[in-house]
């Protein structure tokens, strides 16, 4: 069971990931990528995260390309969870695949900038720890769980490979 | 219970019987491609931790397209890494500015009707022209991919888009697409498969149907799918390769909705800057201070689209103040257009010919803009920054579109230059 609590980074819809991390940065490392991270939104985003964050969108977050340094330089300024009311579907795999846990929740919208959150991904609950006030998210099918489970599809494909061997 | 096309693809690829939406199953993927960007330099250092190789080499392609030429070091050197992972695993379908990926895959016949393919890059969904089903995904995905040949997937419902109709002259697939999009809006396919019928898809050959599927990238979809007909056989055949027509979604298969459009009353269209889904008739976008008119990517740089800007470019010249470069999709789209007489006409108006690749599309190759630049572009995308500068703006639209802009100097109906036969 994965509970998380932290800090609520409000974005809006349609989060574009030409604006999480725009494609000049793309030719650097991920930790000097992880710096800029949000930039264009959210100047000096990755200073102001601390550790076990989660950051709250609208609808369709992580829309546009397929970069996983996305879902990576998010995850690598300390974020542990997005909760959205909707995903871009690669985004959302990306990041079970990097193992930072995507939310689905309807409501997520009413959740405010600066609140805090309580997430139980196995129960599927999001509760704002100020008011008190509960979410219903959808919870992740077991397959999927299982990749969030072992850190990420990496180590998931190390268990599986190293296992056979 | 019937099925859909795509989830018959699906359930072959799981050695399933059947499958029901919204299941999450382990499949094998029948053809995999990978490109610069997101490729090697990305996963190749976790392969060498899992101590594997290539599932299966004859089963990968890899392009370099995104960092060719390369513009500086750093681009130079993930050029490198992308060569010599092809040289170490045996990669024979490796191809450096050559074309863009997902152009190549169809131009080259990469996949074939009935596949699940599976491309390390969001408009990989663009193959689904030939009737495959045709899926983006990341680096990490990809790695499994590779290592193990296998992927998971949500198995996604289905939403048949049917197109009656005749495009009047002067409209295009770009039109039909951004008009969908901006009725349905940037995430109204969400992990859909969005399926192409009609009279208006049959209508049309495989490169301009090929604006479809690549845009559902745009609409948030899954996929999207244009069944193999007697079109899809005759290009395939062309190419040397011999398919029957199909497979089909079953008679009984159940769709989660139908969108029906009219392509007799689709005009010619523009994406506002920065939403792609902020969509005008190119008749009412006013006068925005153009000053780069931008012919290129897998969107829109095919041999097809590089015929339309000539037809609109032909004894014209661009207008003072705007600088039109076009960037082909593809060698064989230059060549094309040398043989034809395209290439002429488009540098005889005075435009710039860029190197074959993804070029200033997403802001990493040459011709990138600068602030305070406002560009036309046959792209697929506008988000603020994708082609350069945060402060720069993107409107995108057909080759008709941009042709004409570049000569009028703003946006205008491309209709107004067209030489309609009376
Ligand atoms: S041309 Fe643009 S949209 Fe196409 S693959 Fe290259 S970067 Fe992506």
């Amino acid at each position: 069971m994965t509970i998380i609590e932290g800090r609520v980074w409000k974005f809006g819809d349609n989060v574009d990931t030409d604006v999480i991390v725009p494609g000049k940065y793309l030719i650097g490392d991920l930790d000097e990528i992880a710096n800029y991270v949000m930039d264009g939104i959210r100047p000096g985003f990755a200073g102001l995260v601390s550790p076990g964050d989660v950051v709250v969108g609208g609808k369709n977050f992580g829309t546009g390309s397929s970069r996983e340094v996305a879902p990576r330089a998010i995850q690598a300024a300390g974020i542990s969870a997005i909760v959205a009311e909707s995903f871009a579907r690669i985004f959302f795999r990306n990041c079970i695949n990097v193992g930072l846990i995507p939310v689905e929740c309807a409501t997520a919208g009413e959740i405010a900038e600066g609140q805090h959150v309580r997430i139980d991904t196995e129960q599927g609950v999001v509760r704002v720890i100020e008011s008190g006030t509960t979410h219903r998210a959808i919870g992740l099918p077991p397959e999927v769980g299982a990749i969030l489970e072992a850190g990420g599809l990496e180590p998931l494909l190390k268990q599986q490979i190293g296992g056979s061997q | 219970m019937g099925m859909t096309l795509a989830e018959k693809i699906i359930a072959r690829a799981a050695r399933r019987d059947s499958v029901q939406p919204d299941e999450v199953l382990w499949v094998d993927v029948d053809m995999a491609m990978t490109h610069d960007s997101s490729g090697p330099r990305r996963f190749w250092p976790a392969l060498k931790e899992l101590g594997v190789g290539v599932w299966d080499p004859d089963r990968l392609v890899i392009v370099a397209d995104h960092y060719v030429p390369a513009a500086d070091v750093g681009s130079a050197r993930i050029l490198q890494t992308t060569r010599e992972f092809v040289a170490e695993y045996g990669i024979e379908r490796f191809h450096e500015a050559e074309g863009i990926s997902h152009t190549l895959m169809v131009e080259k016949a990469y996949v074939r009707p009935g596949m699940l393919y599976v491309g390390g890059d969001s408009h990989s969904l663009t193959a689904g022209v030939l009737g495959c089903l045709a899926v983006g995904v990341g680096s990490t995905d990809m790695l499994g991919i590779v290592a193990t040949g296998r992927m998971w997937l949500r198995v996604p419902k289905t939403i048949r888009v049917v197109i009656e109709g005749d495009l009047a002259a002067g409209v295009t697939a770009k039109d039909m697409i951004l008009t969908i999009i901006g009725d349905q809006g940037m995430d109204g396919g969400l992990y859909r498969v969005l399926e192409f019928g009609g009279e208006a898809v049959a209508a049309m050959g495989v490169l301009e149907r090929s604006v479809l599927t690549n845009m559902c990238a745009e609409i948030g979809a899954k996929s999207g799918i244009v069944p193999a007909d007697a079109t899809t056989v005759a290009y395939l055949a062309d190419l040397g390769v011999e398919v029957p027509e199909g497979p089909f979604s079953d008679v009984d298969a159940t769709f989660e909705a139908t969108w029906s459009y009219d392509a007799s009353h689709m005009e010619p269209v523009v994406a506002r800057p920065h939403k792609h889904d902020d969509v005008i008739r190119a008749a009412d976008a006013g006068q925005p201070g153009l000053n780069r008119a931008y012919i290129g990517a897998c969107t829109g740089a095919k041999y097809s689209d590089l015929a339309m800007a000539a037809d609109i470019l032909e004894g014209r010249k661009v207008a003072k103040g705007v600088l039109l470069q076009v960037a082909p999709a593809s060698r064989a789209a230059l060549q094309q257009a040398m043989d034809t007489g395209v290439a002429q006409i488009l540098m005889e108006a005075g435009a710039h010919i860029l190197s074959t690749g993804c070029g200033a599309c997403p802001g990493i190759g040459s011709g990138v803009l600068g602030p305070g630049e406002v560009c036309i572009s046959t792209t697929s995308r506008n988000a603020r920054g994708r082609m350069g500068s945060p402060d720069s703006e993107v409107w995108l639209g057909s080759p008709y579109t941009v042709a004409a802009a570049a000569v009028a100097g703003k946006v205008i109906d491309p209709r107004e230059l067209l030489k309609v036969p009376a």
